[in-house]
C-alpha cells in the first residue's frame, strides 16, 4: 500500500508491504543511520522521533507512519554533530553501532526532561543498550551537554 | 609527545556516531542475493534424506546448496595464525549435524521473504542421535560427537576424539603433592564459570562479491581479515590470492568475531552464482550458531606457609568447547598461562586440563580467553586462603605477587616486564575506602554492604608467534599513508597507531592516512586479538616511522648538498644544522616521486616480539545484598589498571569501563542455558539480560602506569584484562556480606537466597 508520510521535513510517498516495518523501510530509502540488533525491541538500536517522540522503528509497521512526521538522526545534523563531539571527546561511541538510536533517545529526553538527576536520565535511557563502554563515559557525555555535570 | 598519552577523538567517531554509512550492511549492493541458512532442530542427528527440488524451484530462489555440494575439506573457524591449533573439524555443510543451529542448507534468494519461502520448502529427514549434553560426562559417552575419519589437526594438541577429547594441557614444575605436604595451609574449591554470550551490537554479517578480475572480494565484519582469507581458501579449495579481504567499520567483536560465521555460506554463494550475496545473522543466530565463552570447571588447590606465602599451586580445569573445536586448545592453556605468573613465590605448580566435545553450540575466543575462568577461579581461592590465614585480601597479594624484572615457576626463565601492580592495589584500596568498609557494614533495612577484590593478568600480543606488518609512504603531496593490517573493531586503533606514527614522525596526525584492514592493500596482521595492536601494531609503527625518517633525512641531505651527518627534522621539511637551508616534505616528495628522484620513500617494518608483557588489574567491588531477597546491588566498582604507558586516555577509559561492564554481567546476570534436549534456551535478549545501565552501578576507573621497555612509548595492552576482576571480586563482596560462597556463576538472587538458607 502507499503511505505519505513526512521524513525529516520532506514529505514522501511510498509504497510499504502491509508487514512490513518502519525500520525496514527507513533503510530501503536510504536511511541507513537507523540500525537493528534484536528483533525483540530490546536494544533501542532503531530509536527515532514520530511526531517528535521517541520510538522503535522496529516494532511499528510501516503504514502506522501514514501521516506522521518521522524524523531520524539525518534530520538533526545540528543537533547530532553537538551531542557526538562531547560522545567521542569522551571515546563514548566505541564500535559506533548503537551511538544513532542512543543520540535520538538524549535529544527526545533533553526536549522532554527539564533539568534531569542522574538517576531520571539513568531511567529514560535504560531502553538503549551498549555492549561496548559500559554507560559511564555515556553518562559523562550527557551530564556536559545538558550542563548538569 | 604532541599526541600519544593524549585524549584524542577516534577519526571514525563523528561518522559512527551520526550514522553514516560504513558498516558492512551500508556498503552491500542493494541487489545482493539474501542468505538464510536451514539450522539443525536436532542436538545430534545424521542426515537420511535431503530434498530441495521445491525449494529451488520457487520463483526468486538463486540457490539451495546442501551437503552434497559443498567441497570436501575441514577447516576451522577459529581465526588463528597458521598452523591453526584449533582442529579441523568442520565442513562447510556437514551430513552430520552437531547441534541445535547446525547449518542444513544454505539459500540465497531475491529477498528475504521468498529465502523463508524456499526454507519451509525444503524437506529433511533426520536419524536422531543421543546427544553429549553435560560436559562433565563428555569424556567417555557412548555417542562419540566427532567420529569422522578425516578430522585433522596440524600438531598433537592432545586429540582423542572416540573420548570426545579435544585437546589436552598438561604443565608441571617441582612436585605439587610433596610441597602440599610442607604446606601450613592449603584451601581448594571447584568453580563453574559459565558459557557468556558477546553480544555485539551489530551482529555477524559478510557481503560477497566478484570483481572486475572474477576474484572473490569479502566485505566481512571480522577482527581477522587475513584469516578469514585463509580459512576460506581451504574451505572452498581455491586460492588465497583468487580472495580479497576487507573489514570496514565494525559493531563491536569482543573476539566473538575472531572466529568466522557466515563469510563461509556468503562467499559459497557467490562462487557457486557468481553474484553478490549478503548474510546477515539476527540476533537469534548470533546468540545460539556462533560461539561463546567456554563454560568450564576449575579445581583449584593452593598450598601457603604460615606467613601467607603460597607455596604450591595446583590448577585442574576441563573445558567445554561445544560441537567444534574453535580455540579449544589455545582458550584452555590460557587459562594457566594468565593467571600462574600472578604469584611466583611457588615452588610447584601443576595444571592440568581438558577441553571436551558437547552437542551444544561451539565456545570460541571471548575477550580475556581462559584468563577470564582462570582468574575467577585462582583469585576466589586466595580470598578464601587469605580468610583461613585470617589475613587482609589485600596484603595476600602484596605478599606473594610479581615483581619487575622477575621470572615465575612455570614461565621457562622469561623475566615478567614491567609492572606496578602493588600500586594498583594500593590505589583501588584508597578509592574503594577499603579500611572503612572492609568485610561488611549493616546498613538497615535487612541490607548489608560488603567489599571484596581480585586482580588479574593477561598477555600484550603472543610470544613468538603473533606479528604485525606497517608500511608507512610518503606520498607525492607531502603526506603520509599509514598501511596496516591491524582491525579497529571501535576499539580505536585506526587513530591509536595514528597517534603514535604522528609523533615517531614528529608531523600532525591530519597529515597520516590510515589504510587498515584490507587483505589486498595492507601488509600481514594476524587481526586484533589477544591483546595485540598496541603493542605489537604500535611497535611495527614505530620501526617504520624510523625508518622512513632515516630515509627522509638521507634523500634531504642529498637535494641540500650537504651530508646526512648535518641534517635534521625542523616541523615539515629537512634543514641543515646551521639553519641556513632546508627543503619541506613537499618539495622533498614531490623530487623524489616525480621527475629524477625516481624513488618514493617508504618506511616498512615487521615487529613481533618473545616476549607478552603482562597488563594488571587490581577490581574493587562493593555491593548491596538483600538479606530477605537475595538480591545483590552493585554499588561501586574499582579498577586500577596497569597498562603501561596510557596511549589514549579516554579510549582506555572507555575500554576499561566496557571491559568491567561485561565483567560484571558475567558475575551477575549473564548465562547462555539449555533446555533437557540440549535446545538453546537463551536465544534472545529477552532471556539473555546483558547489563542495562540501571545494571552497573559505578565503575570508576584509575591507571598507575608503568614504563614497558619493549612497547611503544612504553605502553602494554588494555582490551582484555579489564574483563577478568569483577566475577571473583564481587563473589568475594557477596560472600563478606551475607557469608555464601557461590562458585557457579552468574550469582543471581536466588542462588544467594538458597545459600543464606543453608
Amino acid at each position: 500500500m502507499q503511505i505519505e508520510l513526512t521524513v525529516n521535513d520532506k514529505v514522501v510517498l511510498w509504497e510499504v508491504g502491509n508487514d512490513e516495518f518502519l525500520a525496514d523501510t527507513l533503510r530501503s530509502h536510504g536511511y541507513l543511520s537507523v540500525k537493528k540488533a534484536c528483533e525483540t525491541s530490546c536494544c533501542g538500536l532503531c530509536t527515532i522521533w514520530i511526531d517528535g517522540k521517541s520510538m522503535l522503528s522496529c516494532s511499528i509497521l510501516s503504514l502506522r507512519a501514514h501521516g506522521k512526521k518521522v524524523t531520524t538522526i539525518e534530520g538533526l545534523p545540528k543537533e547530532a554533530e553537538e551531542f557526538a563531539q562531547i560522545l567521542s571527546a569522551e571515546g563514548a561511541e566505541q564500535c559506533g553501532f548503537c551511538s544513532p538510536g542512543f543520540i535520538m533517545s538524549v535529544l527526545a529526553m533533553k526536549n522532554e526532561l527539564v533539568n534531569p538527576t542522574e538517576e531520571e536520565i539513568i531511567h529514560y535511557l535504560t531502553g538503549n543498550l551498549c555492549r561496548c563502554t559500559g554507560y559511564m563515559g555515556q553518562l559523562r557525555a550527557i551530564k556536559t551537554y545538558l550542563g548538569v555535570a | 609527545m604532541k599526541n600519544v598519552g593524549h585524549s584524542i577523538r577516534k577519526i571514525d567517531g563523528m561518522a559512527v556516531a551520526t550514522g553514516k554509512p560504513v558498516y558492512t550492511e551500508d556498503l552491500a549492493m542493494p541487489n545482493a542475493l539474501v542468505i538464510k541458512i536451514l539450522r539443525s532442530p536436532h542436538a545430534y542427528a545424521k542426515i537420511t534424506s535431503i530434498d530441495v527440488s521445491r525449494a529451488e524451484s520457487i520463483e526468486g530462489v538463486e540457490c539451495v546448496l546442501t551437503y552434497r555440494d559443498v567441497p570436501n575439506q575441514r577447516f576451522t573457524l577459529a581465526g588463528q595464525s597458521y598452523p591453526e591449533p584449533s582442529p579441523y573439524d568442520r565442513l562447510i555443510l556437514d551430513q552430520v549435524l552437531r547441534y541445535v543451529g547446525d547449518e542444513v542448507a544454505i539459500i540465497a534468494a531475491v529477498d528475504e521473504k521468498t529465502a523463508h519461502r524456499a526454507m519451509k520448502n525444503i524437506k529433511v529427514e533426520y536419524e536422531v542421535l543421543d546427544p553429549v549434553l553435560d560436559f562433565e560426562e563428555a569424556i567417555g559417552h557412548p555417542s562419540v560427537v566427532h567420529p569422522e575419519e578425516d578430522l585433522s589437526v596440524n600438531f598433537d594438541i592432545g586429540l582423542q576424539k572416540e573420548m570426545n577429547i579435544t585437546s589436552a594441557s598438561h604443565e608441571e614444575v617441582g612436585d605439587v603433592e610433596e610441597e602440599f605436604k610442607r604446606c601450613a595451609v592449603i584451601v581448594e574449591d571447584v568453580y563453574y564459570p559459565q558459557a557468556q554470550a558477546h553480544t555485539m551490537m551489530e551482529t555477524y554479517r559478510s557481503f560477497t562479491y566478484l570483481d572486475h578480475a572474477g576474484r572473490l572480494v569479502v566485505l566481512s565484519s571480522t577482527q581477522v581479515p587475513f584469516h578469514i582469507r585463509r580459512q576460506l581458501a581451504r574451505a572452498l579449495k581455491i586460492p588465497a590470492s583468487k580472495i580479497r579481504v576487507i573489514k570496514p567499520r565494525i559493531g563491536g567483536g569482543f573476539g566473538g568475531k575472531q572466529t568466522g560465521a557466515g563469510d563461509i555460506f556468503a562467499a559459497i554463494v557467490t562462487i557457486k552464482t557468481g553474484k553478490p550475496a549478503l548474510i546477515i545473522y539476527d540476533r537469534k543466530e548470533t546468540f545460539s550458531a556462533t560461539t561463546s565463552r567456554h563454560a568450564m570447571r576449575l579445581k583449584v588447590k593452593l598450598g601457603a606457609d604460615s606467613d601467607g606465602i603460597i607455596r604450591a599451586i595446583d590448577m585442574e580445569v576441563l573445558s567445554d568447547t561445544g560441537a567444534y573445536g574453535e580455540h579449544a586448545p589455545t582458550v584452555l592453556s590460557c587459562v594457566g598461562h594468565y593467571t600462574l605468573p600472578l604469584y611466583n613465590k611457588t615452588r610447584a605448580v601443576r595444571f592440568d586440563g581438558k577441553a571436551v566435545y558437547t552437542n551444544k553450540m561451539p565456545a570460541g575466543a571471548f575477550r580475556g580467553y581462559g584468563a577470564t575462568q582462570g582468574t575467577f577461579a585462582l583469585e576466589s581461592t586466595v580470598n578464601k586462603l587469605a580468610e583461613q590465614l585470617n589475613m587482609d585480601p589485600t596484603e595476600i597479594r602484596l605478599k606473594n605477587i610479581s615483581k619487575v624484572g622477575e621470572t615465575f615457576l612455570t614461565g621457562q626463565g622469561v623475566a615478567l616486564g614491567s609492572t606496578s601492580l602493588d600500586r594498583c592495589i594500593a590505589k583501588g584500596k584508597e578509592l574503594i575506602s577499603w579500611e572503612e568498609k572492609f568485610p561488611r557494614q549493616e546498613i538497615g533495612d535487612n541490607k548489608v554492604r560488603a567489599v571484596g577484590m581480585a586482580i588479574t593478568m593477561q598477555g600484550s600480543g603472543i610470544a613468538n608467534i603473533g606479528t604485525a606488518s606497517v608500511e608507512i609512504r610518503l606520498n607525492d603531496d607531502g603526506n603520509f599513508t599509514l598501511l596496516t593490517g591491524a582491525t579497529d573493531m571501535g576499539t580505536g586503533c585506526d587513530t591509536i597507531l595514528t597517534q603514535i606514527a604522528a609523533d615517531a614522525l614528529e608531523v600532525p596526525m591530519e597529515m597520516i592516512i590510515i589504510n587498515a584492514g584490507d587483505t589486498d592493500t595492507s601488509p600481514y596482521d594476524p587481526g586484533s586479538y589477544a591483546s595485540s595492536t598496541t603493542y605489537l601494531a604500535g611497535s611495527a609503527v614505530i620501526k617504520a616511522a624510523e625508518e622512513l625518517r632515516g630515509k627522509i633525512l638521507e634523500q634531504g641531505a642529498l637535494f641540500l648538498g650537504v651530508s646526512v651527518e648535518d641534517v635534521e627534522f625542523d616541523g615539515l621539511a629537512v634543514r641543515t644544522l646551521r639553519g641556513d637551508k632546508d627543503i619541506s616534505f613537499a618539495k622533498l616528495a614531490e623530487l623524489t616521486v616525480l621527475g629524477n628522484g625516481k624513488l618514493q620513500l617508504v618506511g616498512y617494518a615487521t615487529h613481533g616480539s618473545e616476549v607478552s608483557p603482562p597488563p594488571y588489574v587490581a577490581g574493587f567491588a562493593e555491593v548491596e545484598v538483600d538479606q530477605e531477597t537475595g538480591k545483590v546491588d552493585l554499588i561501586d566498582y574499582v579498577a586500577v589498571i596497569d597498562c603501561g604507558t596510557v596511549i589514549n586516555p579516554a579510549l582506555a577509559r572507555i575500554q576499561a569501563e566496557g571491559g568491567i561492564a561485561q565483567g560484571i554481567g558475567m558475575a551477575l546476570y549473564e548465562q547462555v542455558r539449555y533446555d533437557e534436549i540440549g535446545r538453546m534456551a537463551t536465544n534472545s535478549f529477552m532471556q539473555y539480560k546483558i547489563p542495562t545501565r540501571k545494571d552497573v552501578g559505578k565503575i570508576r576507573i584509575a591507571f598507575e602506569e608503568s614504563f614497558e621497555p619493549t612497547g611503544p612509548f612504553g605502553a602494554k595492552s588494555i582490551g582484555e584484562v579489564v574483563a577478568n576482576t569483577p566475577p571473583p571480586a564481587i563473589a568475594h563482596a557477596i560472600y563478606n556480606a551475607v557469608g555464601v560462597r557461590e562458585n557457579h556463576l552468574p550469582i543471581t538472587p536466588e542462588k544467594v537466597f538458597l545459600g543464606m538458607l543453608k
